[in-house]
């Protein structure tokens, strides 16, 4: 057991999503780009195939702009996504969150969760890569600087979810 | 006005450096940390914004796009920071349509997003883990079988566009509306959070 204690209650979430706004607006200031996460996995599954099959990854059409200037693992958003699992990590542990589980609801079995968690996430790299970019990289921060695109994109990501969560409601409930 | 552009943010240009990738790694903290602070590193809390009964996600979201937004606005204004300088995401109408609707469809299902699922994994949950494998997964598997999806991928190009310019209305009216949309967002949000 890492924590004994009780944990503790969230926080308020528009205290928390002001703080979120601060760090975003702290990266528009100090390093002139925002925050971001499908493009770790962009960059991490370029500088795998790199590794694998080096010819194959450079001459692929999508990857090969990972490889380009200083390669796939010196990626600004690979260095962001690693502060974010240290964050959430420390921030998990400081308030006694820390709990090894698979999140379900209470007629969801596991397998199936894991299951539709990795299918669900297969689905939402497909749309990144379409997209070139996630909630945090187009829906925050192009949110924030009010990118046309950036917007029709949450639009579209917000209907496709109240369509797909009718389907796996009684996975939740 | 342009007499001292040095003192002018962003200040850090080069994002493959020692200090844009230490700086990386401390916004990813502060990033990480919000996340979990809030909860959306709980699949169950993240998918109640789509059941009505928990809209955390929302309201984490809107207000840090206003925080954001606002603060970006008025630096810009002051002198403080040049936007131009700043990397907007492009604009793809179709593509981004399409994505959008696919990201959201698998958020749903996965119930967690690409960012928050790192918080997920990173906190013990093997929920989280498969979200960041299947999202790995997929994003190897699309970029793999790239040549086919390429036509819709560079279609309806628009550049960096943003919405006063689309719409031809200042700056400042877009950021007043998008505050004003927000507030009736989260009015909205706590009457239907009562309400189930």
């Amino acid at each position: 057991m890492i924590g004994r204690v009780e944990p503790r209650a969230y926080a308020d979430p528009y205290l928390a999503g002001a703080c979120l706004g601060a760090v975003l607006l702290a990266a528009f200031v100090i390093t002139g780009r925002g925050l971001g996460a499908s493009g770790a996995f962009a960059t991490t599954a370029a500088g795998v195939g790199h590794a694998v099959a080096p010819e194959a990854t450079a001459a692929n059409p999508y990857f090969a702009r990972y490889l380009a200037g200083d390669g796939p693992w010196r990626d600004w958003l690979l260095f962001e996504i690693a502060g974010v699992a240290l964050g959430g990590l420390a921030s998990a542990w400081a308030a006694g969150r820390l709990r090894g589980a698979v999140e379900r609801g209470p007629r969801a079995r596991r397998p199936t969760r894991l299951a539709l968690a990795f299918g669900g996430g297969m689905v939402m790299g497909l749309g990144a890569v379409l997209a070139r970019g996630c909630t945090s990289g187009l829906g925050l921060t192009g949110g924030a600087l009010l990118g046309v695109g950036a917007w029709l994109f949450m639009i579209a990501a917000f209907a496709g979810a109240y369509l797909a969560a009718a389907v796996w409601r009684r996975m939740w409930r | 006005m342009e007499t001292d552009v040095a003192m002018t943010a962003p200040w850090i240009e080069e994002v493959s450096t020692g200090p844009a990738l230490v700086t990386a790694v401390a916004i990813g903290v502060g990033f990480g940390a919000a996340l979990e602070r809030a909860g959306l590193g709980s699949a169950r809390k993240l998918v109640g914004q789509f059941y009505g009964t928990d809209l955390t996600m929302f309201k984490v979201m809107f207000s840090a796009i206003l925080v954001a937004m606002l603060g970006a606005f008025w630096l810009a204004r002051l002198g403080v920071l040049d936007l131009a300088r700043v990397e907007l995401p492009g604009t793809w109408l179709v593509p981004q349509l399409v994505g959008g609707g696919l990201l959201g469809a698998g958020m749903a299902t996965a119930g967690l997003c690409p960012g928050t699922s790192c918080v997920a994994a990173a906190t013990g949950r093997g929920d989280g883990l498969a979200v960041v494998l299947g999202m790995f997964t997929g994003v190897l598997v699309t970029g793999l079988a790239f040549a086919p999806l390429r036509t819709l991928y560079e279609a309806t190009a628009r550049g960096p566009l943003t919405v006063p310019v689309w719409l031809g209305v200042p700056y400042g009216a877009v950021v007043l509306a998008v505050v004003a949309l927000a507030l009736v967002g989260f009015w909205v949000v706590e009457r239907v959070e009562r309400t189930s």
